[in-house]
């Protein structure tokens, strides 16, 4: 299953790569060429195809010099753990990884990675550092945009403040890539967006070039509890569920309306473009498959419904958030590829949490499902290495006999892949982005902190060199000054 | 007249548990174990402990297991006291988002609410703290506004309901009374002691709860203060209503006056650094005694803190500016206030969802410059010292034997407990949580589903 997925994933990839080059290719990319029929030319910002990408990244790695660290113990996220490693990276990318032997060009900076562990960069799935930053006051509480159930039309990324701290706590426990998500509030809460985390001024200057957007879908106890709150629509679990069919129903009608206008306008017919609607923009991109869904959903019986929406109208569920009940359905989740991210476990807040353990994550991870730990919260981020360990350690005190090397491709490779950018990180494999922490110890111990965080290949954080600790324009001047670092 | 009477029954009390609990007398020896003593003697490398009738018989290297012990060998594992979670709401809270099972607010009454009427000895959290380490907990009122177990993507109130506050239905002030609870399984009265404490937030909550302005909740405190030693002083004034009139209700000056008598310890919920001076001072002009929680910005009054001989409770993951009031919040706040000379007790999360975090926060307070072998010290003895818990913290021959065997490190997230003692009886390992795990460990072979389990 796994496999499939990952072919399902890069395909995505690699049509929503296609999508860009054609658009830059284009002569005015804003408008569609003259004369192709006699249909009149959709003015800017009315056709959603134009410009697939309107707030496009300008995320460029910091300039640095080739580098090499020796002698560490190294976990790839791709099953291995390499005693006495060597892994060297240039130009942004990893070039070598391997035993002790492996050539270190001349002029590589060589790093003594003696006594210490390196693995890819921590990929955190599912994080509303930005959207509800710190400080937590209401002027800044702009993760959900609670008015109505359905707010596909939202994108997470205009409400991402580049400036929160927690950005910077993140990256000193590792974290060099976060998936920011609306919250739950609603049945569609808006679009994500995938950052490099990065200290910028704009949120552009964030995005991860090329990855695809999600879809936040949100299972069970919030929306009906926001909307029964006020006398509305969806107030209970079934209500939940009409919501997102009418959801879709209203998507494929849309979509439908586009592909007619645009067999007419090839064929040379007069046609009137649709009125574009940018919620429906965004569903319509999950059923072309552009888009991924990321649905917060805990208990077992709620996913076994979603995944039956989902077959209904033609779409995919790439990752099931939460999911405190994945140990009851780890075989079906493993059938469908569907990813699921949970903590530890975070249980007993609320009923449909009820039943979380510890073991969620290594039951299901043993019946074959993508496994992934996210923290949904700035202090879990900055030690996802840590959540990841105590859910290894759940398993193997019933016996499920989980290695490092397994458990670290939780918080790397396995959120990489369920956010769409496998392709370009989330493992140290020659070719990928030099997204890589050097920890003072194993990183699955309660001591082991990130010493150095690179991302591509730029040393973006050491917790022994303040000129490598940045601190957020609102931390200067505060008691403490962000100098967290002790 | 009334004393006299008291001490024979409690002493009939005592001899009652103890035969209703006769696995008490079990004498246990645990051997070849790294012993963590969580007291001046230290960690012991390799060494036995002897539990006998309740009680730590012998500690040490040299120590042999007497005739008729249980032997338990420890293989290398480690010993440590149970653990303490110096304030929480395990044994009077079940799940957060429903309010019925909630009875660690008060809504209405003051300092007067008390929240030992509320333990529900049969939590099913309790085995599962049992499994964190803990033995014993101190279970804090707080506020309707307070502590949170779920996370911005759930949302609180806050999040959805467009600021509909939930002040309203907040008491005057303090939060009401603590308790100390023991974690034993079966015991049917596990509350060790009530009334330990009467727990104040102030800072942007006290504010807030007293109309939007620190100095109107520090004048308050201090006018409650003043009612309470009227009305201590002269009760029959008050009886005949006679008094002048007081802000607070007769119930909670009662539980004031042993606050401004100074036996009974004011929790207060802090953040700020000058918040913190202004509890200390407060300590000071008023006579009362205070224990701190929160203390983000500790380390900045390090030295005021430890000068005034005041007990911090905090979080050691607190390092986020997540409010004006703690802006200055760092990782190595434990280590700096117990390098100032500050008694530290770690919690983990206040709320029964993350309790296991505490040993996890020592570790971390640990990796941020806490040294190891005062680690254990502030997960155990110093939250007993802080809340004034005699014979229980330390691994000391006299002492209750509420002991933890541990696979391995108790700071590491790759060990947990073996074994756990309450008063010298070994526990049940069972939980619900781990019934559910075992239930869909493996698919049923009966082909039945898995409730048939």
């Amino acid at each position: 299953m796994t496999s499939r997925l990952r072919a399902a994933l890069a395909a995505t990839a690699t049509a929503a790569l296609l999508a860009a080059c054609a658009t830059t290719g284009s002569a005015a990319p804003d408008r569609p060429a003259a004369g192709t029929g006699p249909a009149k030319p959709v003015p800017a910002g009315l056709d959603p195809a134009a410009r697939p990408d309107p707030f496009p990244s300008t995320y460029a790695p910091f300039a640095a010099g080739p580098m090499a660290i020796r002698g560490a113990t190294v976990l790839t996220a791709t099953g291995q753990q390499i005693e006495n490693g060597v892994v060297v990276f240039s130009g942004g990318r990893i070039v070598a990884v391997g035993g002790p032997d492996t050539a270190v060009p001349q002029g590589t900076t060589v790093i003594d990675g003696t006594g210490k562990w390196v693995t890819p960069g921590i990929i955190d799935a599912h994080s509303h550092l930005g959207v509800y930053p710190s400080p937590g006051v209401s002027s800044r509480s702009d993760g959900n945009e609670a008015i109505d159930p359905v707010t596909a039309n939202v994108w997470a990324e205009h409400s991402v403040w580049p400036q929160d701290p927690g950005f910077n706590r993140a990256r000193a426990g590792g974290v060099t890539t976060l998936q920011i998500l609306p919250g739950s509030a609603n049945l569609f809460g808006g679009r994500s967006v995938t950052l490099r985390n990065v200290p910028s001024v704009t949120m552009q200057g964030m995005k991860f070039p090329g990855a695809p957007y999600g879809l936040k879908m949100a299972c069970g106890e919030n929306p009906k509890r926001v909307y029964g709150g006020k006398s509305r629509s969806p107030s209970t679990a079934m209500g939940n569920v009409a919501g997102y069919r009418r959801a879709w129903i209203d998507a494929a009608e849309y979509g439908r309306k586009w592909d007619d206008y645009r067999a007419k306008v090839s064929k040379g017919e007069k046609a009137d473009p649709p009125k574009r609607d940018l919620g429906l923009d965004t569903l319509v991109g999950v059923l072309r498959g552009e888009i991924l869904v990321q649905n917060h959903c805990y208990r077992a019986d709620e996913m076994a419904v979603m995944i039956d929406v989902a077959r209904e109208f033609g779409y995919r569920i790439t990752m099931f958030h939460h999911a405190s009940e994945a140990y009851k359905v780890g075989p079906l989740l493993a059938k469908e590829g569907i990813c699921f991210a949970t903590w530890a476990d975070w249980q007993g807040f609320k009923m449909e949490s009820y039943d979380g353990i510890e073991a969620n994550a290594a039951i299901a991870y043993r019946a074959g499902a993508c496994t992934v730990i996210h923290s949904d919260d700035p202090t879990i981020t900055q030690r996802l290495n840590q959540e990841a360990a105590i859910a290894m350690a759940a398993g193997n005190r019933i016996g499920l006999k989980i290695t490092d090397a397994e458990a670290i491709a939780w918080i790397t490779l396995n959120p990489a892949r369920a956010i769409g950018i496998d392709g370009q990180t989330g493992s140290l494999v020659a070719g990928k982005r030099a997204d890589v922490v050097l920890w003072s110890a194993d990183p699955f111990s309660i001591y082991a902190q990130a010493d150095k965080v690179f991302i591509d290949g730029a040393l973006v954080y050491d917790r022994r060199d303040p000129r490598y600790q940045p601190r957020s324009d609102f931390e200067l001047g505060q008691p403490g000054e962000g100098a967290f670092h002790p | 007249m009334k004393r006299a009477l008291i001490a024979p029954l409690f002493l009939a009390g005592m001899t009652a548990l103890a035969i209703a609990a006769p696995a008490a007398a079990e004498t246990v020896a645990i051997v070849n174990a790294r012993i963590e003593t969580a007291s001046a003697a230290g960690i012991i490398p390799s060494g036995t402990i002897v539990l006998k009738d309740g009680r730590i018989a012998a500690v040490g290297a040299g120590v042999t297991a007497p005739a008729g012990a249980r032997v338990i060998d420890a293989q290398g594992g480690v010993v440590t006291p149970g653990l303490i979670a110096p304030s929480s709401n395990l044994t009077v809270s079940e799940v957060e988002a429903v309010p019925s099972t909630r009875d660690d607010r008060s809504g209405k009454l003051s300092a007067g609410f008390d929240i030992s009427y509320g333990v529900n000895p049969a939590s099913p959290m309790i085995p599962l703290a049992r499994q964190t380490g803990l033995t014993r907990v101190v279970a804090t009122p707080l506020l309707s506004r307070g502590g949170a177990g779920g996370h911005k993507d759930d949302g609180g109130a806050d999040d959805f309901a467009g600021g509909g506050g939930g002040e309203e239905g907040d008491p005057a002030m303090f939060a009401g009374q603590a308790a100390i609870v023991s974690l034993a399984a079966g015991d049917q009265d596990p509350v060790v002691r009530a009334r330990v404490a009467v727990t104040l937030d102030l800072g942007e909550a006290g504010a807030r709860n007293a109309g939007g302005s620190r100095g109107a909740a520090l004048v308050l405190v201090r006018a409650a203060f003043q009612d309470a030693r009227a009305l201590s002083r002269n009760r029959n004034a008050y009886e005949r209503g006679e008094s002048r009139e007081f802000g607070l209700s007769r119930i909670d000056l009662e539980a004031l006056i042993p606050v401004v008598e100074g036996r009974t310890p004011l929790l207060v919920r802090v953040h700020r650094a000058s918040d913190i001076l202004q509890v200390l001072r407060l300590a000071r002009e008023e006579k009362v005694r205070v224990i701190l929680e929160g203390a983000e910005e500790g380390w900045l009054v390090a030295g005021e803190i430890a000068a005034a001989g005041v007990g911090v409770i905090l979080d050691s993951q607190a390092d986020l500016p997540d409010s004006f009031e703690s802006l200055g919040a760092r990782l190595d706040n434990a280590a700096r206030l117990r390098a100032a000379g500050v008694t530290v007790a770690i919690m983990g999360s206040r709320d029964v969802n993350n309790l296991r975090q505490q040993r996890f926060n020592a570790g971390l307070a640990v990796a941020n410059g806490l040294p190891r072998d005062q680690a254990m010290a502030t997960i155990t003895s110093d939250v007993a010292r802080i809340w004034g818990m005699t014979g229980v913290g330390s691994l000391t021959v006299g002492q209750e034997a509420d002991v933890v065997l541990w696979t391995g490190d108790p700071l590491e997230t790759s060990s947990w407990p073996q074994a756990v003692f309450i008063g010298g009886v070994e526990q049940p390992q069972s939980t619900r949580a781990f019934e559910l795990r075992d239930r869909y460990l493996k698919p049923a072979a009966s082909g039945y589903p898995p409730a048939y389990q």
